[in-house]
């Protein structure tokens, strides 16, 4: 056997003067990092599996570990990275892609964190959210394009809105299949959706039995491997959303590894036992808009024009262009997926190197759509790594109609972002099918955490659009004017539309 | 509503407590020959060992009597029952009237006709007048050697304490096995080894013929086998005989014991018998015994206590069982232990070097008797599982398993404990 | 009266009931100086059952009728005035096991470790909750009011 040039990535730290032996650590690894010298009656560590989770970290009774990264240094490159040596060690050893989970994690420019937003100070006053009711829901679906109404009063036939979901807040969870997370995960993602008045995504997993109940807070993937799609999938939902492609890896279909492809995914998914589940790139019935659109009314037409359905791709170079074909096909809902989004599993050269940011990929959509003059028949979801309330309402102001979480939600779960999802050895029962691991994630607290986060949320973007003047979310729509762009040249301040900060 | 109480001990205690838990107004007296107030019999053998001081043989506080608000009576027989009048008579001539008569007579040692029984350091191993006579004769001479008469559960206590105060004991038992009633050959075994081990001369398949005395003080026994060996105190701990003689001549129903139905009565009613003295339902042998246990006397005092203040307790059931300890070693036997034949199936595994031992008897797939050596951990799980007479074939390997739990047992009686709701026993 | 609920579901099996027990029934009541110096003589009356993904806590259930004080030869197990709870007084107990052979869930242990004694969860009955419930990472034991109507 030759000689193997990774070395550990975390080292872990213990404190043997709080470390009381009591082998919480050894039982709660996964990775079987920590185990128990019975001779010396002391716990030891192979820092080599070390992923990084801080499972052990927050378990232990007396604080005693620290995890560091491994001091181990090269001698400094700018361009050859300790990152990249390692990636070719490993790529040199085993021959395969490499792979990795959640979302990309690499030094682009985040615009969120180059938008500034506005408040009001002498003219249009502030508003104070304790003291006046502030509007969050948000209405997604084809709206129509102007008020028409018969003589007597009823609304014109032309003036009737599409169907719509109703939120009571602009944040929905973004697809995460049951597979690639438990069904734990998926029933905290379910409980909250319905607790807090809002929607959550089933990914390409299809729907478990257990989940049907909450059905009026499902939205349900169409995805290029239909796994899980029947009737019964489709009525049993509020919105169905064909997924063209992810933000984490566009152009690739999605990845399910054979261990996850446990009896009960299995079933739920309509595919074989511990076999790895790899959905096609494309969907084999689309390969043009006419084809796309004969799906979206295929849809329609099965579940009685009575839910909207949603379109998601990725956001790519020519993302405004295929924003409008979609919108033009029919769909009452666009999902964009920006390039940091997450994922349970992705060959780490894509999802590092695919696709472009959501924030310059939303601005040209809503702008598109309002020069074709169509931007009210669809609502436009962004997705793709929004981290607090104020990337929330920086989307909303940028022209999203509302925002799916995936990375915050679960991260209010317990992630760690690892990146090691695709291993099924989730220590915080997340991204996993082991029944032991899963355990981990207690869906009551799971639904506490997420709704909790939900209304945090909502708390702050009170707070700040009333500093903003604005009491109802739709006055901040596609309002550019309230964003200011720093530390930007020209050309991305015009790919956004903002005016630079002091102008 | 007055209500006497014949006795001063487990079950006597279990009706006070039953019936104040209820009730503070009905006036309860407790008659006692004893002069002592309440202690625990079961831990005679620990005080003659010196494990214990006397101040713990109590059962419960020193306030109990005046704490329930019951009149004691002790050092006082009770001699005669009239059931039409409704009275009990004392040795001294009292005549005490009832509305409610709970017996609680407990059991006699049994004495055999040998001769020569009526010599000093003879003694019986039931009351604390036996152990405070043992004790004095330790104390007052020099008692090198002991003999023991019978090793079931009273003779095995008696030749542990007398071997923890230094005294050579022979232990004699006519069975071919120590603890025949309730252990098999192999658990009882061990145990005669662990006491062999420990200095104690064990002798099965003989007891005593005569006792020998010289200036009427015991100095040597007898055999069976003919032999003689030289000993200043003798014991005996053959067996308890239930104290009926209290109602012979009324009609209260009497087989060995004073039967009693689930919920403690008598075949007269207002009359209620619990403890060694009742012969009660036994839910593993499905019909009525004795079974003259302190957990038995206790729960069924308790049951008739419950039935006097109006509740609707009844017994769903004695199971036979006796847990000991000889020399460190402890050992458990349950049920029907030691149950043989072709309508029981068998399980068992053991070490006798490593002093460990477990039988598990099975009967139409239910557990129905256990016996434990060593290691008795949980072993309340296995009463458990007798009590609810469950259908166990299914897990016959995980049952002699050393990490049996309730994990091995299905989820819905698991479930059913662990919610809190307890179970049905 | 409150007792400890035990959800199975939950349960990771992680014992840190079993090491927060022993800290609330030790001495110095610091979990770094319990475990390094009282390790010998306290034990923890919480004990986890494991099989594979199936664990759960398990502990005294405190029932309404307990084989355990029926059992008792010394009186050594009695019942809390103020919380319900079954207690052993381990100065009167004698290590007869009496009450291991009754106990139907086993949940009573032999404490060898000092003078011979019967170890069982006493509900904490000195704080406000009982620490195995307080320290639970998961939710797998709750502490509530329980229908007594329908216990044992």
């Amino acid at each position: 056997m030759a000689l193997s040039m990774s070395t550990a990535t975390f080292v872990v730290d213990r404190d043997e003067t709080r470390c009381i032996t009591c082998q919480v650590c050894v039982r709660q690894c996964a990775n079987d990092v920590h185990y128990y010298d019975e001779d010396g009656d002391r716990v030891l560590s192979r820092d080599d599996a070390c992923v990084g989770c801080h499972r052990c970290v927050s378990l232990c009774p007396t604080r005693a570990l620290v995890i560091r990264q491994n001091p181990l240094e090269f001698r400094p490159h700018a361009n050859w990275t300790a990152g990249r040596l390692r990636d070719i060690y490993k790529q040199a050893e085993t021959g395969g892609m490499l792979l990795t989970g959640m979302g990309c994690d690499q030094p682009y420019r985040i615009y969120w964190d180059h938008m500034l937003l506005n408040a009001s100070q002498v003219t249009n006053p502030s508003i104070d959210p304790m003291r006046e009711p502030m509007e969050l829901r948000t209405l997604l679906g084809r709206k129509p394009e102007r008020l028409a109404f018969e003589q007597g009063g009823a609304l014109a036939a032309e003036a009737v809105p599409g169907p719509q979901l109703e939120l009571s807040i602009p944040v929905m969870f973004s697809a995460m299949s049951y597979g690639s997370i438990s069904i734990n995960a998926c029933q905290s993602l379910a409980r909250a959706a319905r607790q807090v008045g809002t929607f959550y995504n089933t990914g390409e997993g299809g729907l478990h039995p257990g989940l049907y109940a909450y059905g009026a807070n499902t939205i349900a993937q169409v995805a290029s491997g239909r796994f899980g799609v029947h009737l019964d999938y489709l009525n049993a939902v509020a919105a169905l959303e064909i997924k063209i492609g992810q933000g984490a890896k566009p152009g690739i279909g999605g990845h399910l590894p054979g261990e996850k492809v446990t009896p009960d995914v299995s079933r739920t998914r309509m595919i074989p036992q511990g076999a790895d589940a790899l959905s096609p790139a494309p969907h084999h019935d689309i390969y043009s808009i006419e084809d796309l659109r004969q799906l979206i009314y295929a849809l329609k037409e099965a579940t009685h024009y009575a839910k909207p359905i949603s379109v998601k791709v990725a956001a790519v170079h020519n993302i405004a262009p295929i924003a409008s074909g979609i919108v033009r096909a029919g769909a009452d809902i666009v999902a964009i997926d920006g390039m940091r989004g997450g994922t349970g599993a992705a060959p780490t050269v894509v999802r590092n190197n695919v696709g472009i940011p959501i924030e310059v990929a939303l601005a040209a959509v809503d702008q598109r759509l309002r020069d074709e003059g169509i931007r009210h028949c669809a609502s436009i979801i962004a997705a793709g790594s929004c981290r607090s309330s104020a990337d929330v309402l920086k989307a909303i102001a940028l022209g999203a109609d509302a925002v799916y979480v995936a990375t915050s939600a679960l991260v209010a779960m317990g992630c760690h972002l690892c990146q090691n999802c695709y291993t099924g050895r989730c220590n915080w029962g997340i991204a996993t099918q082991d029944p032991y691991l899963t355990k981990r994630l207690n869906p009551n607290i799971g639904e506490r955490r997420l709704a909790n986060l939900l209304r945090a949320w909502s708390l702050e973007i009170k707070e700040m659009m009333g500093g903003m003047g604005i009491n109802a979310i739709e006055s901040l729509r596609g309002n550019r004017d309230h964003l200011r762009g720093v530390g930007l040249n020209q050309v991305e301040l015009d790919a956004l539309g903002i005016k630079a900060a002091g102008c | 509503m007055k209500v006497v109480i014949v006795g001063n001990s487990a079950a006597a205690v279990g009706v006070v407590e039953a019936m104040r838990a209820q009730d503070q107004r009905a006036q309860i007296m407790m008659i006692s020959e004893e002069p002592h107030p309440i202690y625990s019999r079961p831990l005679l053998d620990h005080y003659l060992a010196a494990k214990i001081p006397r101040a713990r043989l109590a059962y419960r506080s020193a306030d109990f009597y005046t704490r329930h608000d019951v009149t004691p009576l002790l050092e006082t027989r009770v001699v005669a029952l009239d059931t039409a009048a409704r009275c009990v008579t004392t040795a001294d001539g009292r005549s005490i009237d009832y509305e409610r008569l709970v017996i609680c007579t407990g059991g006699a040692p049994i004495v055999p006709p040998v001769d020569g029984r009526e010599a000093q350091g003879v003694f019986t191993f039931a009351r604390l007048g036996d152990i405070e006579g043992i004790d004095r004769l330790i104390a007052s001479q020099q008692v090198h050697s002991a003999v023991v008469v019978g090793a079931g559960m009273i003779g095995i206590k008696a030749t542990d304490a007398l071997s923890r105060r230094g005294i050579r004991v022979t232990m004699l038992e006519l069975a071919p096995r120590i603890l025949s009633a309730a252990l098999d050959d192999a658990a009882s075994a061990i145990l005669a080894a662990r006491l062999q081990s420990a200095g104690v001369d064990v002798r099965t398949g003989n007891t005593v013929t005569a006792i020998n005395s010289t200036h009427g003080r015991v100095s040597s026994v007898t055999l069976q086998d003919g032999g003689e060996l030289a000993a200043q105190l003798v014991v005996f701990g053959i067996g308890v005989r239930p104290n009926v003689a209290l109602v012979s001549g009324t009609d209260i129903a009497v087989n060995r014991g004073i039967i009693v139905d689930r919920t403690m009565r008598t075949t007269v009613s207002d009359i209620y018998a619990a403890g060694d003295v009742a012969e009660a339902y036994d839910l593993v042998v499905d019909m009525n015994r004795i079974v003259a246990i302190w957990p038995n006397a206790y729960r069924q005092g308790a049951i008739a206590g419950a039935q006097i203040v109006g509740l609707d307790a009844h017994d769903r059931g004695g199971v036979a069982m006796n847990a000991i300890e000889v020399q460190g070693l402890a050992a458990m036997a349950i049920g029907s232990a030691n149950a043989e034949g072709a309508e029981y199936e068998v399980l068992c595994e053991g070490d006798p070097v490593a002093e460990r031992y477990k039988r598990l008897v099975l009967q139409d797939g239910r557990l129905v008797g256990a016996i434990l050596v060593g290691q008795i951990n949980r072993a309340g799980v296995y009463t458990g599982l007798i009590r609810t007479r469950m259908d166990v074939s299914a897990y016959r390997k995980q049952l002699m398993g050393d990490g049996f739990g309730l994990l091995s047992l299905p989820e819905h009686y698991r479930k059913h404990i662990v919610t809190g709701q307890g179970i049905e026993v | 009266m409150k007792r400890i609920v035990i959800h199975e579901e939950h349960c990771i099996g992680c014992r840190l009931c079993e090491v927060y027990c022993l800290v609330a029934h030790s001495t110095s009541r610091d979990i770094i100086k319990a475990f390094k110096t009282e390790r010998k003589t306290v034990m923890p009356r919480v004990l986890v059952e494991e099989d594979g993904p199936i664990s759960f806590a398990l502990q005294c259930r405190q029932c309404q009728d307990p084989s355990c004080l029926e059992a008792c030869i010394s009186g050594a197990m009695h019942r809390d005035e103020r919380t319900g709870a079954i207690i052993c007084d381990e100065s009167r107990c004698v290590g007869c096991w009496m009450c291991i052979m009754v106990c139907p869930v086993g949940a009573i242990q032999q404490n060898l470790l000092g003078t011979q004694v019967a170890s069982k969860c006493d509900l904490c009955y000195f704080a406000d909750v009982p620490a195995c419930v307080a320290n639970c990472p998961n939710e797998g034991l709750t502490y509530e009011v329980i229908d007594e109507e329908a216990r044992l």
